[in-house]
């Protein structure tokens, strides 16, 4: 096994185009787990930790950029409030020791179904921009999950940033494991609201063999919205959401989804959490924006 | 390959290790640092936490290769002389220890939540120990400890 410690990003993708086998490695809480078990022999090893361009995160045009390399004890202390859906599901992430050193990137690059920056990506259509010594090419992330731990990265090609749009209505996350740290989710839900856009949008963890949305839920709360809330804005302060929208919403999410019974629960358990965790969502979301305007909180 | 980094205080430089190797596996069976202990190997327990860079890290997911050039701290490293370091004196007068295998991960983690947070109340404590596993106090004793170095320092 070898070693590649490239110093600038240049080096990092010159490092990937001549050994598309190695595995690059950020904060090394999935990859070391790999290779303490024995399970993972990677011909090399690609240390990405030394790359300052992946640590760091600022603005790009209209969007927030996350270097792929940031932890999520960055984006819990400094992102909350930019990026909230995210900075909720990154306070759910391990332990302390792991958000010091997990990052976006690494999730991503994991591609696991039980992520949890997944389904925050997905509601807030977060592009995820892979580079090589080929070019650099920006997708959104719902292109970027294939498959269980597959993803559009090429063997050749970095995760370079992940792009958020700001966040301009409340958003909201949340996961269900047997306790409250340490828990990789038996099922896990991301909501966000657009009001100024008249939208929403809905996405699920660990209830299927990727990340997803989930559109029919979206679109029914989508006109139920426009219908009764989002359209009267001046007077939405009195304008609860009916229980009825509510729980639709909730059926159209577990339908949404496509879990299996495995040791974390089963594909019952899995649609039932998450019709509880929607509706739950909801409610806070709405709450937020009827006390609060437009602010996400 | 090489590891050139300075450990407790003192530069050390390794030979031979083996590019996948743990800066845990580096510390216990290089360096001669044992007290970071070794049980899960996934992260799961805490018990190997150091600080790296003086952010508290799973030394079992750290490959050694990225410790090069950075600064290591162990349990070993918190005692000046034989003044142990107060969060080491409180977990000794709680009678937070019991097998003492938890012990100096928890250490490592009471020592980096009191310096940035002198004063954390029982849901910081728990929050800030949820990596850290103990299979033998059933907590309350390492709460009271930490309360305790809390209470009675000015943590380094
Ligand atoms: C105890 C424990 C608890 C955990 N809890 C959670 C949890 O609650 N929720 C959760 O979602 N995850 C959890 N994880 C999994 C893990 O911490 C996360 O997936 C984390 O985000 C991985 O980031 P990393 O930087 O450590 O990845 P690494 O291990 O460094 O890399 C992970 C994968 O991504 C690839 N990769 C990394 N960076 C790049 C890049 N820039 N370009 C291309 N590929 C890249 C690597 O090659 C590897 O395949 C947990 C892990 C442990 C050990
Ligand atoms: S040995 Fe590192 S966390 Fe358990
Ligand atoms: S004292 Fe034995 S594991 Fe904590």
């Amino acid at each position: 096994m070898e070693f590649l410690a490239p110093t600038t990003w240049q080096d990092a993708l010159a490092a990937k185009a001549e050994y598309p086998d190695a595995v690059p490695v950020a904060g090394g809480t999935d990859v070391m787990v790999g290779i303490n078990s024995g399970r993972l022999r990677p011909s090399a090893l690609l240390d990405l930790g030394r790359v300052t361009d992946l640590t760091d995160w600022g603005l790009d045009g209209g969007y927030l950029r996350l270097g792929a390399a940031v932890p999520y004890r960055r984006i819990i202390e400094e992102l909350k409030d930019k990026a909230p859906g995210l900075g909720m599901a990154a306070r759910t992430v391990g332990s302390p020791q792991i958000r010091n050193r997990g990052t976006i990137g690494g999730n991503l690059g994991t591609g696991s179904p039980a992520g949890d920056c997944h389904p925050p990506l997905l509601v807030c259509d977060a592009v995820i921009e892979l580079a090589s010594v080929r070019g650099v090419r920006r997708i959104p992330v719902t292109e970027f999950f294939l498959g269980p731990k597959r993803t559009a990265v090429a063997p050749d090609e970095l995760i370079a940033a992940v792009l958020v749009p700001p966040a301009d209505g409340p958003q909201q996350f949340a996961k269900v494991g047997t306790r409250n740290a340490m828990v990789i989710a038996v099922c896990s839900f991301a909501l966000a609201l657009t009001p100024e856009r008249g939208w929403v949008r809905a996405a699920i963890g660990s209830a299927g063999p990727v990340p997803t949305r989930a559109y029919t839920a979206e679109q029914f709360l989508t006109e139920a919205l426009q219908q009764d809330g989002f359209a009267s804005r001046s007077g939405r302060g009195d304008v609860a959401l009916p229980e009825s929208v509510v729980r639709r919403f909730g059926e159209l999410v577990a339908a949404a989804a496509s879990p299996i019974d495995d040791v974390r629960g089963t594909a019952a358990y899995r649609r039932h959490a998450l019709s509880v965790l929607a509706q739950r969502t909801l409610r806070w979301a709405w709450e937020s924006y009827r006390g609060r305007g437009d602010r996400c909180t | 390959m090489h590891l050139n980094c300075v450990v407790n205080g003192e530069p050390r430089q390794v030979d031979n290790v083996w590019p996948g190797e743990s800066l845990l596996y580096t510390l216990r069976e290089r360096m001669g640092l044992p007290g970071s202990k070794n049980a899960c190997e996934q992260g799961e327990c805490g018990s190997c936490t150091v600080y790296l860079d003086e952010v508290p890290v799973c030394a079992c997911l750290v490959p050694a290769g990225q410790a090069q050039g950075r600064r290591v701290r162990t349990v070993e490293g918190l005692a000046e002389a034989t003044q142990l370091d107060p969060v080491q004196r409180a977990f000794l007068e709680a009678g937070a220890v019991q097998c003492g295998f938890c012990t100096p991960g928890l250490i490592i983690t009471v020592h980096d939540l009191l310096r940035r947070n002198p004063r954390p109340t029982d849901e910081d404590i728990r929050e800030a120990l949820a990596g850290n596993l103990c299979r033998c106090t059933g907590y309350e004793k390492i709460l009271d400890a930490v309360r305790l170095a809390a209470a009675e320092s000015e943590v380094r």
